[in-house]
């Protein structure tokens, strides 16, 4: 369904996409994980026909993004990272205007809004300005909007970011729900493993603009344990920095992420990996209070893959990226 | 894609676009308020021709000392100066001690100008010579003094006049008023109008004004909406529907310029209903004027748009611009009274144009055979400014 070849997009010196490669089956939902920066919402503006490539190509059902961005158009819904509506029209008249953008019938497309404002429980409040909505009915109105052409790929942006535990299990419900039912091709970015474990048949790790590995979350997380990789958490009552950079410097240890004043998250390789960290860590004097042996989480993945973590790298490149340039939406109903 | 779906995709932009700016009860205040400020504060700040000064204060030195035992020259010249005020109370006189005093006076800011009459006065008009009278000006504020010098130098026109005339009539009294008025001032100036009535400073602001605030509110509008809605992330939106860019920028320019006709019409309605405007021209033609004058300036709005990053900078730089325009284009201030230089640029403004062909239709009642040289330019120029900003536009909007 969607195929992306070298697909690269630089600012200036900057380079936001990195020869991004990849394919989506389609009726599959396809995950682009990665920290704020790594590319993802550049990739997903790129193949929605937002931003044009600086190098490589990309198709959606066989029709060239820059080439017949037209014909793509007609394809896609696009779940923005910031809400696509207006604040001083109602919810009906913000699908509306979406909606007659697309060549629907209006009868058609009248019958669609109320199906839509059905579907995601907001009939009661199609008359009421947009700009009187919580953030969760925005973001249920922001998914509908996207769906008034019964898009064949649908993108979503970072679609449960700022919203409550409730409406972003909401949201992940409703997209598996489209998906199963309608065969919709989802390509999804977050930088939430929650969203990428939960949704996603396939993931794609992005580091740097970079590809750094693609597969099932089941496959991803094999990296690790189906290797020779342990993951511990390790209690330590009297954790000291010194003890930490004796357990980073052992050479089966492959990342130590310190998670609180006494808890120690870290991947260590071979047999006798237990052994070794609990003589480095007596050695020191360190009293072990608990150990646990956990399962890996696509978290562990990114560590093993990268170095660093997923939110580690969040804050540096954020002013690069253009389009996130401008900061915070301002709402304009008072 | 066919003109028809173009044009029907920018008049549903449009159309919410007006929907969103008649939801916005605050901005609609304005809209009518702006307009309504703006005629006020010229129209009541310049002084309208005809009378151009009231009662400024004017301080006279009589210094006369008389001359043998013919009657003071100067008690006459005050008693005549006096009655010619008393008809206009253009001055407020007062008397002075000497011309230090005046200096005084005029320094404490108590009266804008004085009258001097110097001691020979009465000997000079006694043997035979011209009477000098002095007046004194207030150089740190030229236009009051400018003003004192015009007016008295009328009212003593007027009064040498009135002296040549009696002193004709005691040469030879068999000759009329009339007559001796026709020796002293063969001449006579008849000022005429184009049309009739007296226009005052409304007739003259009003067209410039309506032309200004419509093509400013199109100007500043247009690079905000669009920026805005870059900002906010409804451009996507638009931009993720298979729909032509053209019809974006088209729908949007559509908006805006309901949004400047409602402003001119407003302005319209004030002038004629408030200050006492007429209009001589067709309206028809005036909205068409006004619309040309849009399509004129709005390449030039779509070529900053493109340019600027985010919503202040754009209203900024708007701003920047249309600052100078105001002044030079002859809105407010006639462009005859500029330097060369600046009439140079008012003259590569299109706003001059507009404003003037407006003006022209308003205040003169001309047609369209009368304006074919504005028409020609505001077309040229909008077609120019077009050219060069839908491409530039279209690049913007896929980076």
């Amino acid at each position: 369904m969607i195929m992306v070849e070298n697909l690269t997009k630089k600012f200036g010196d900057f380079t936001a996409v990195d020869d991004v490669s990849f394919d989506v089956k389609k009726g599959e939902i396809f995950g682009l994980l990665g920290p704020n920066g790594a590319g993802k919402s550049t990739t997903l503006r790129i193949l929605s026909t937002l931003a044009r490539p600086t190098r490589g190509t990309a198709a959606i059902g066989g029709y060239d993004i820059v080439k017949s961005d037209t014909e793509v158009r007609k394809l896609i819904g696009i779940v923005s990272e910031k809400m696509i509506m207006y604040d001083r029209l109602t919810a009906r008249e913000n699908l509306w205007f979406f909606g007659s953008l697309f060549e629907i019938p209006s009868d058609v497309l009248t019958r669609r809004i109320d199906e839509l404002l059905e579907l995601v429980q907001l009939t009661k409040w199609k008359n009421s300005l947009v700009g009187t909505f919580s953030t969760g009915m925005r973001q249920r109105m922001n998914v509908v909007r996207a769906l008034l052409n019964m898009p064949r790929v649908l993108f979503l942006d970072e679609p449960t970011l700022g919203l409550d535990p409730q409406s972003s299990v909401e949201i992940r419900e409703f997209v598996k729900k489209l998906n199963r039912e309608n065969g919709t091709t989802i390509i999804v970015t977050t930088h939430t493993m929650v969203d990428a474990d939960m949704l996603c048949d396939r993931i794609a790790i992005i580091d740097h603009g970079k590809v750094v590995a693609l597969d099932t979350s089941t496959n991803l997380k094999k990296l690790i344990s189906g290797g020779d990789s342990t993951i511990l958490k390790l209690g330590v009552s009297n954790l000291t920095a010194d003890l930490l950079e004796t357990l980073r410097t052992l050479d089966c240890v492959q990342s130590v992420s310190q998670e609180n004043s006494t808890h120690v998250r870290l991947i260590a390789r071979g047999d006798d990996a237990f052994d070794r960290v609990i003589d480095a860590v007596r050695g020191k004097g360190g009293k072990i209070a608990s150990m646990e042996n956990l399962q890996p989480t696509l978290e562990d993945v990114f560590l093993h893959l990268t170095g660093h973590e997923v939110r580690d790298s969040a804050d540096q490149k954020i002013p690069l990226e253009r389009h996130r340039r401008f900061g915070t939406p301002q709402r304009r109903v008072r | 894609m066919g003109a028809r779906t173009l044009l029907s995709h920018s008049f549903r932009i449009a159309w919410k676009d007006i929907l969103e700016l008649y939801r916005n009860r605050f901005g609609l205040v304005l809209l009518i308020v702006m307009p309504l400020f703006m005629m006020a504060m010229v129209g009541f700040i310049y002084p309208t021709s005809g009378s151009s000064a009231s009662n400024l204060p004017v301080a006279i030195v009589d210094s006369d000392a008389g001359y043998h035992n013919s009657t003071i020259a100067s008690q006459t010249f005050t008693s005549v100066l006096q009655r010619i005020n008393s008809k206009t109370d253009m001055m407020k006189l007062t008397t002075a001690s000497s011309p230090a005093d005046i200096k005084n006076l005029i320094q404490e800011g108590d009266v804008e100008g004085g009258i001097i009459i110097p001691s020979n006065f009465s000997k000079s008009l006694a043997s035979g010579e011209q009477g000098t009278v002095v007046i004194i000006t207030d150089q740190s504020n030229p236009q009051v003094s400018t003003a004192i010098q015009t007016l008295l130098s009328s009212v003593f026109s007027e009064m040498s006049t009135m002296m040549a005339q009696r002193n004709v009539q005691t040469l030879n009294p068999t000759i009329t008023a009339n007559d001796s008025l026709a020796i002293v001032q063969p001449y006579k100036v008849q000022t005429q109008g184009v049309v009739p009535g007296a226009p005052n400073y409304f007739d003259f602001v009003a067209p410039g004004i309506m032309a200004m605030v419509v093509m400013m509110s199109v100007m500043t509008g247009l690079p905000a909406a669009i920026s805005q809605e870059k900002e906010i992330g409804t451009m996507d939106g638009m931009m993720v529907a298979p729909i032509n860019r053209l019809s974006i920028i088209l729908g949007k320019t559509l908006g805006q310029t309901v949004r400047g006709l409602l402003q001119g019409f407003i302005i319209l309605i004030l002038a004629v209903g408030l200050f006492g405007v007429t209009i001589q021209g067709s309206i028809l033609l005036v909205f068409g004027l006004l619309l040309l004058g849009v399509f004129s300036f709005v390449g030039l709005g779509i070529v900053i748009t493109s340019f600027a990053k985010d919503q202040q900078t754009a209203t900024m730089l708007m701003t920047t611009l249309m600052f100078p325009m105001m002044f030079l284009s002859g809105v407010f201030f006639p462009i005859q009274q500029m330097p060369w230089y600046m009439q140079d640029i008012s003259k590569v403004l299109p706003l001059t144009y507009a404003s003037s062909a407006l003006r022209k239709v308003m205040v003169l009642g001309a047609g369209i055979p009368d304006i074919t040289t504005e028409l020609t330019i505001l077309i040229v120029f909008g077609a120019v400014m077009t050219a060069i900003a839908v491409p530039v536009f279209r690049r913007m909007m896929t980076r």
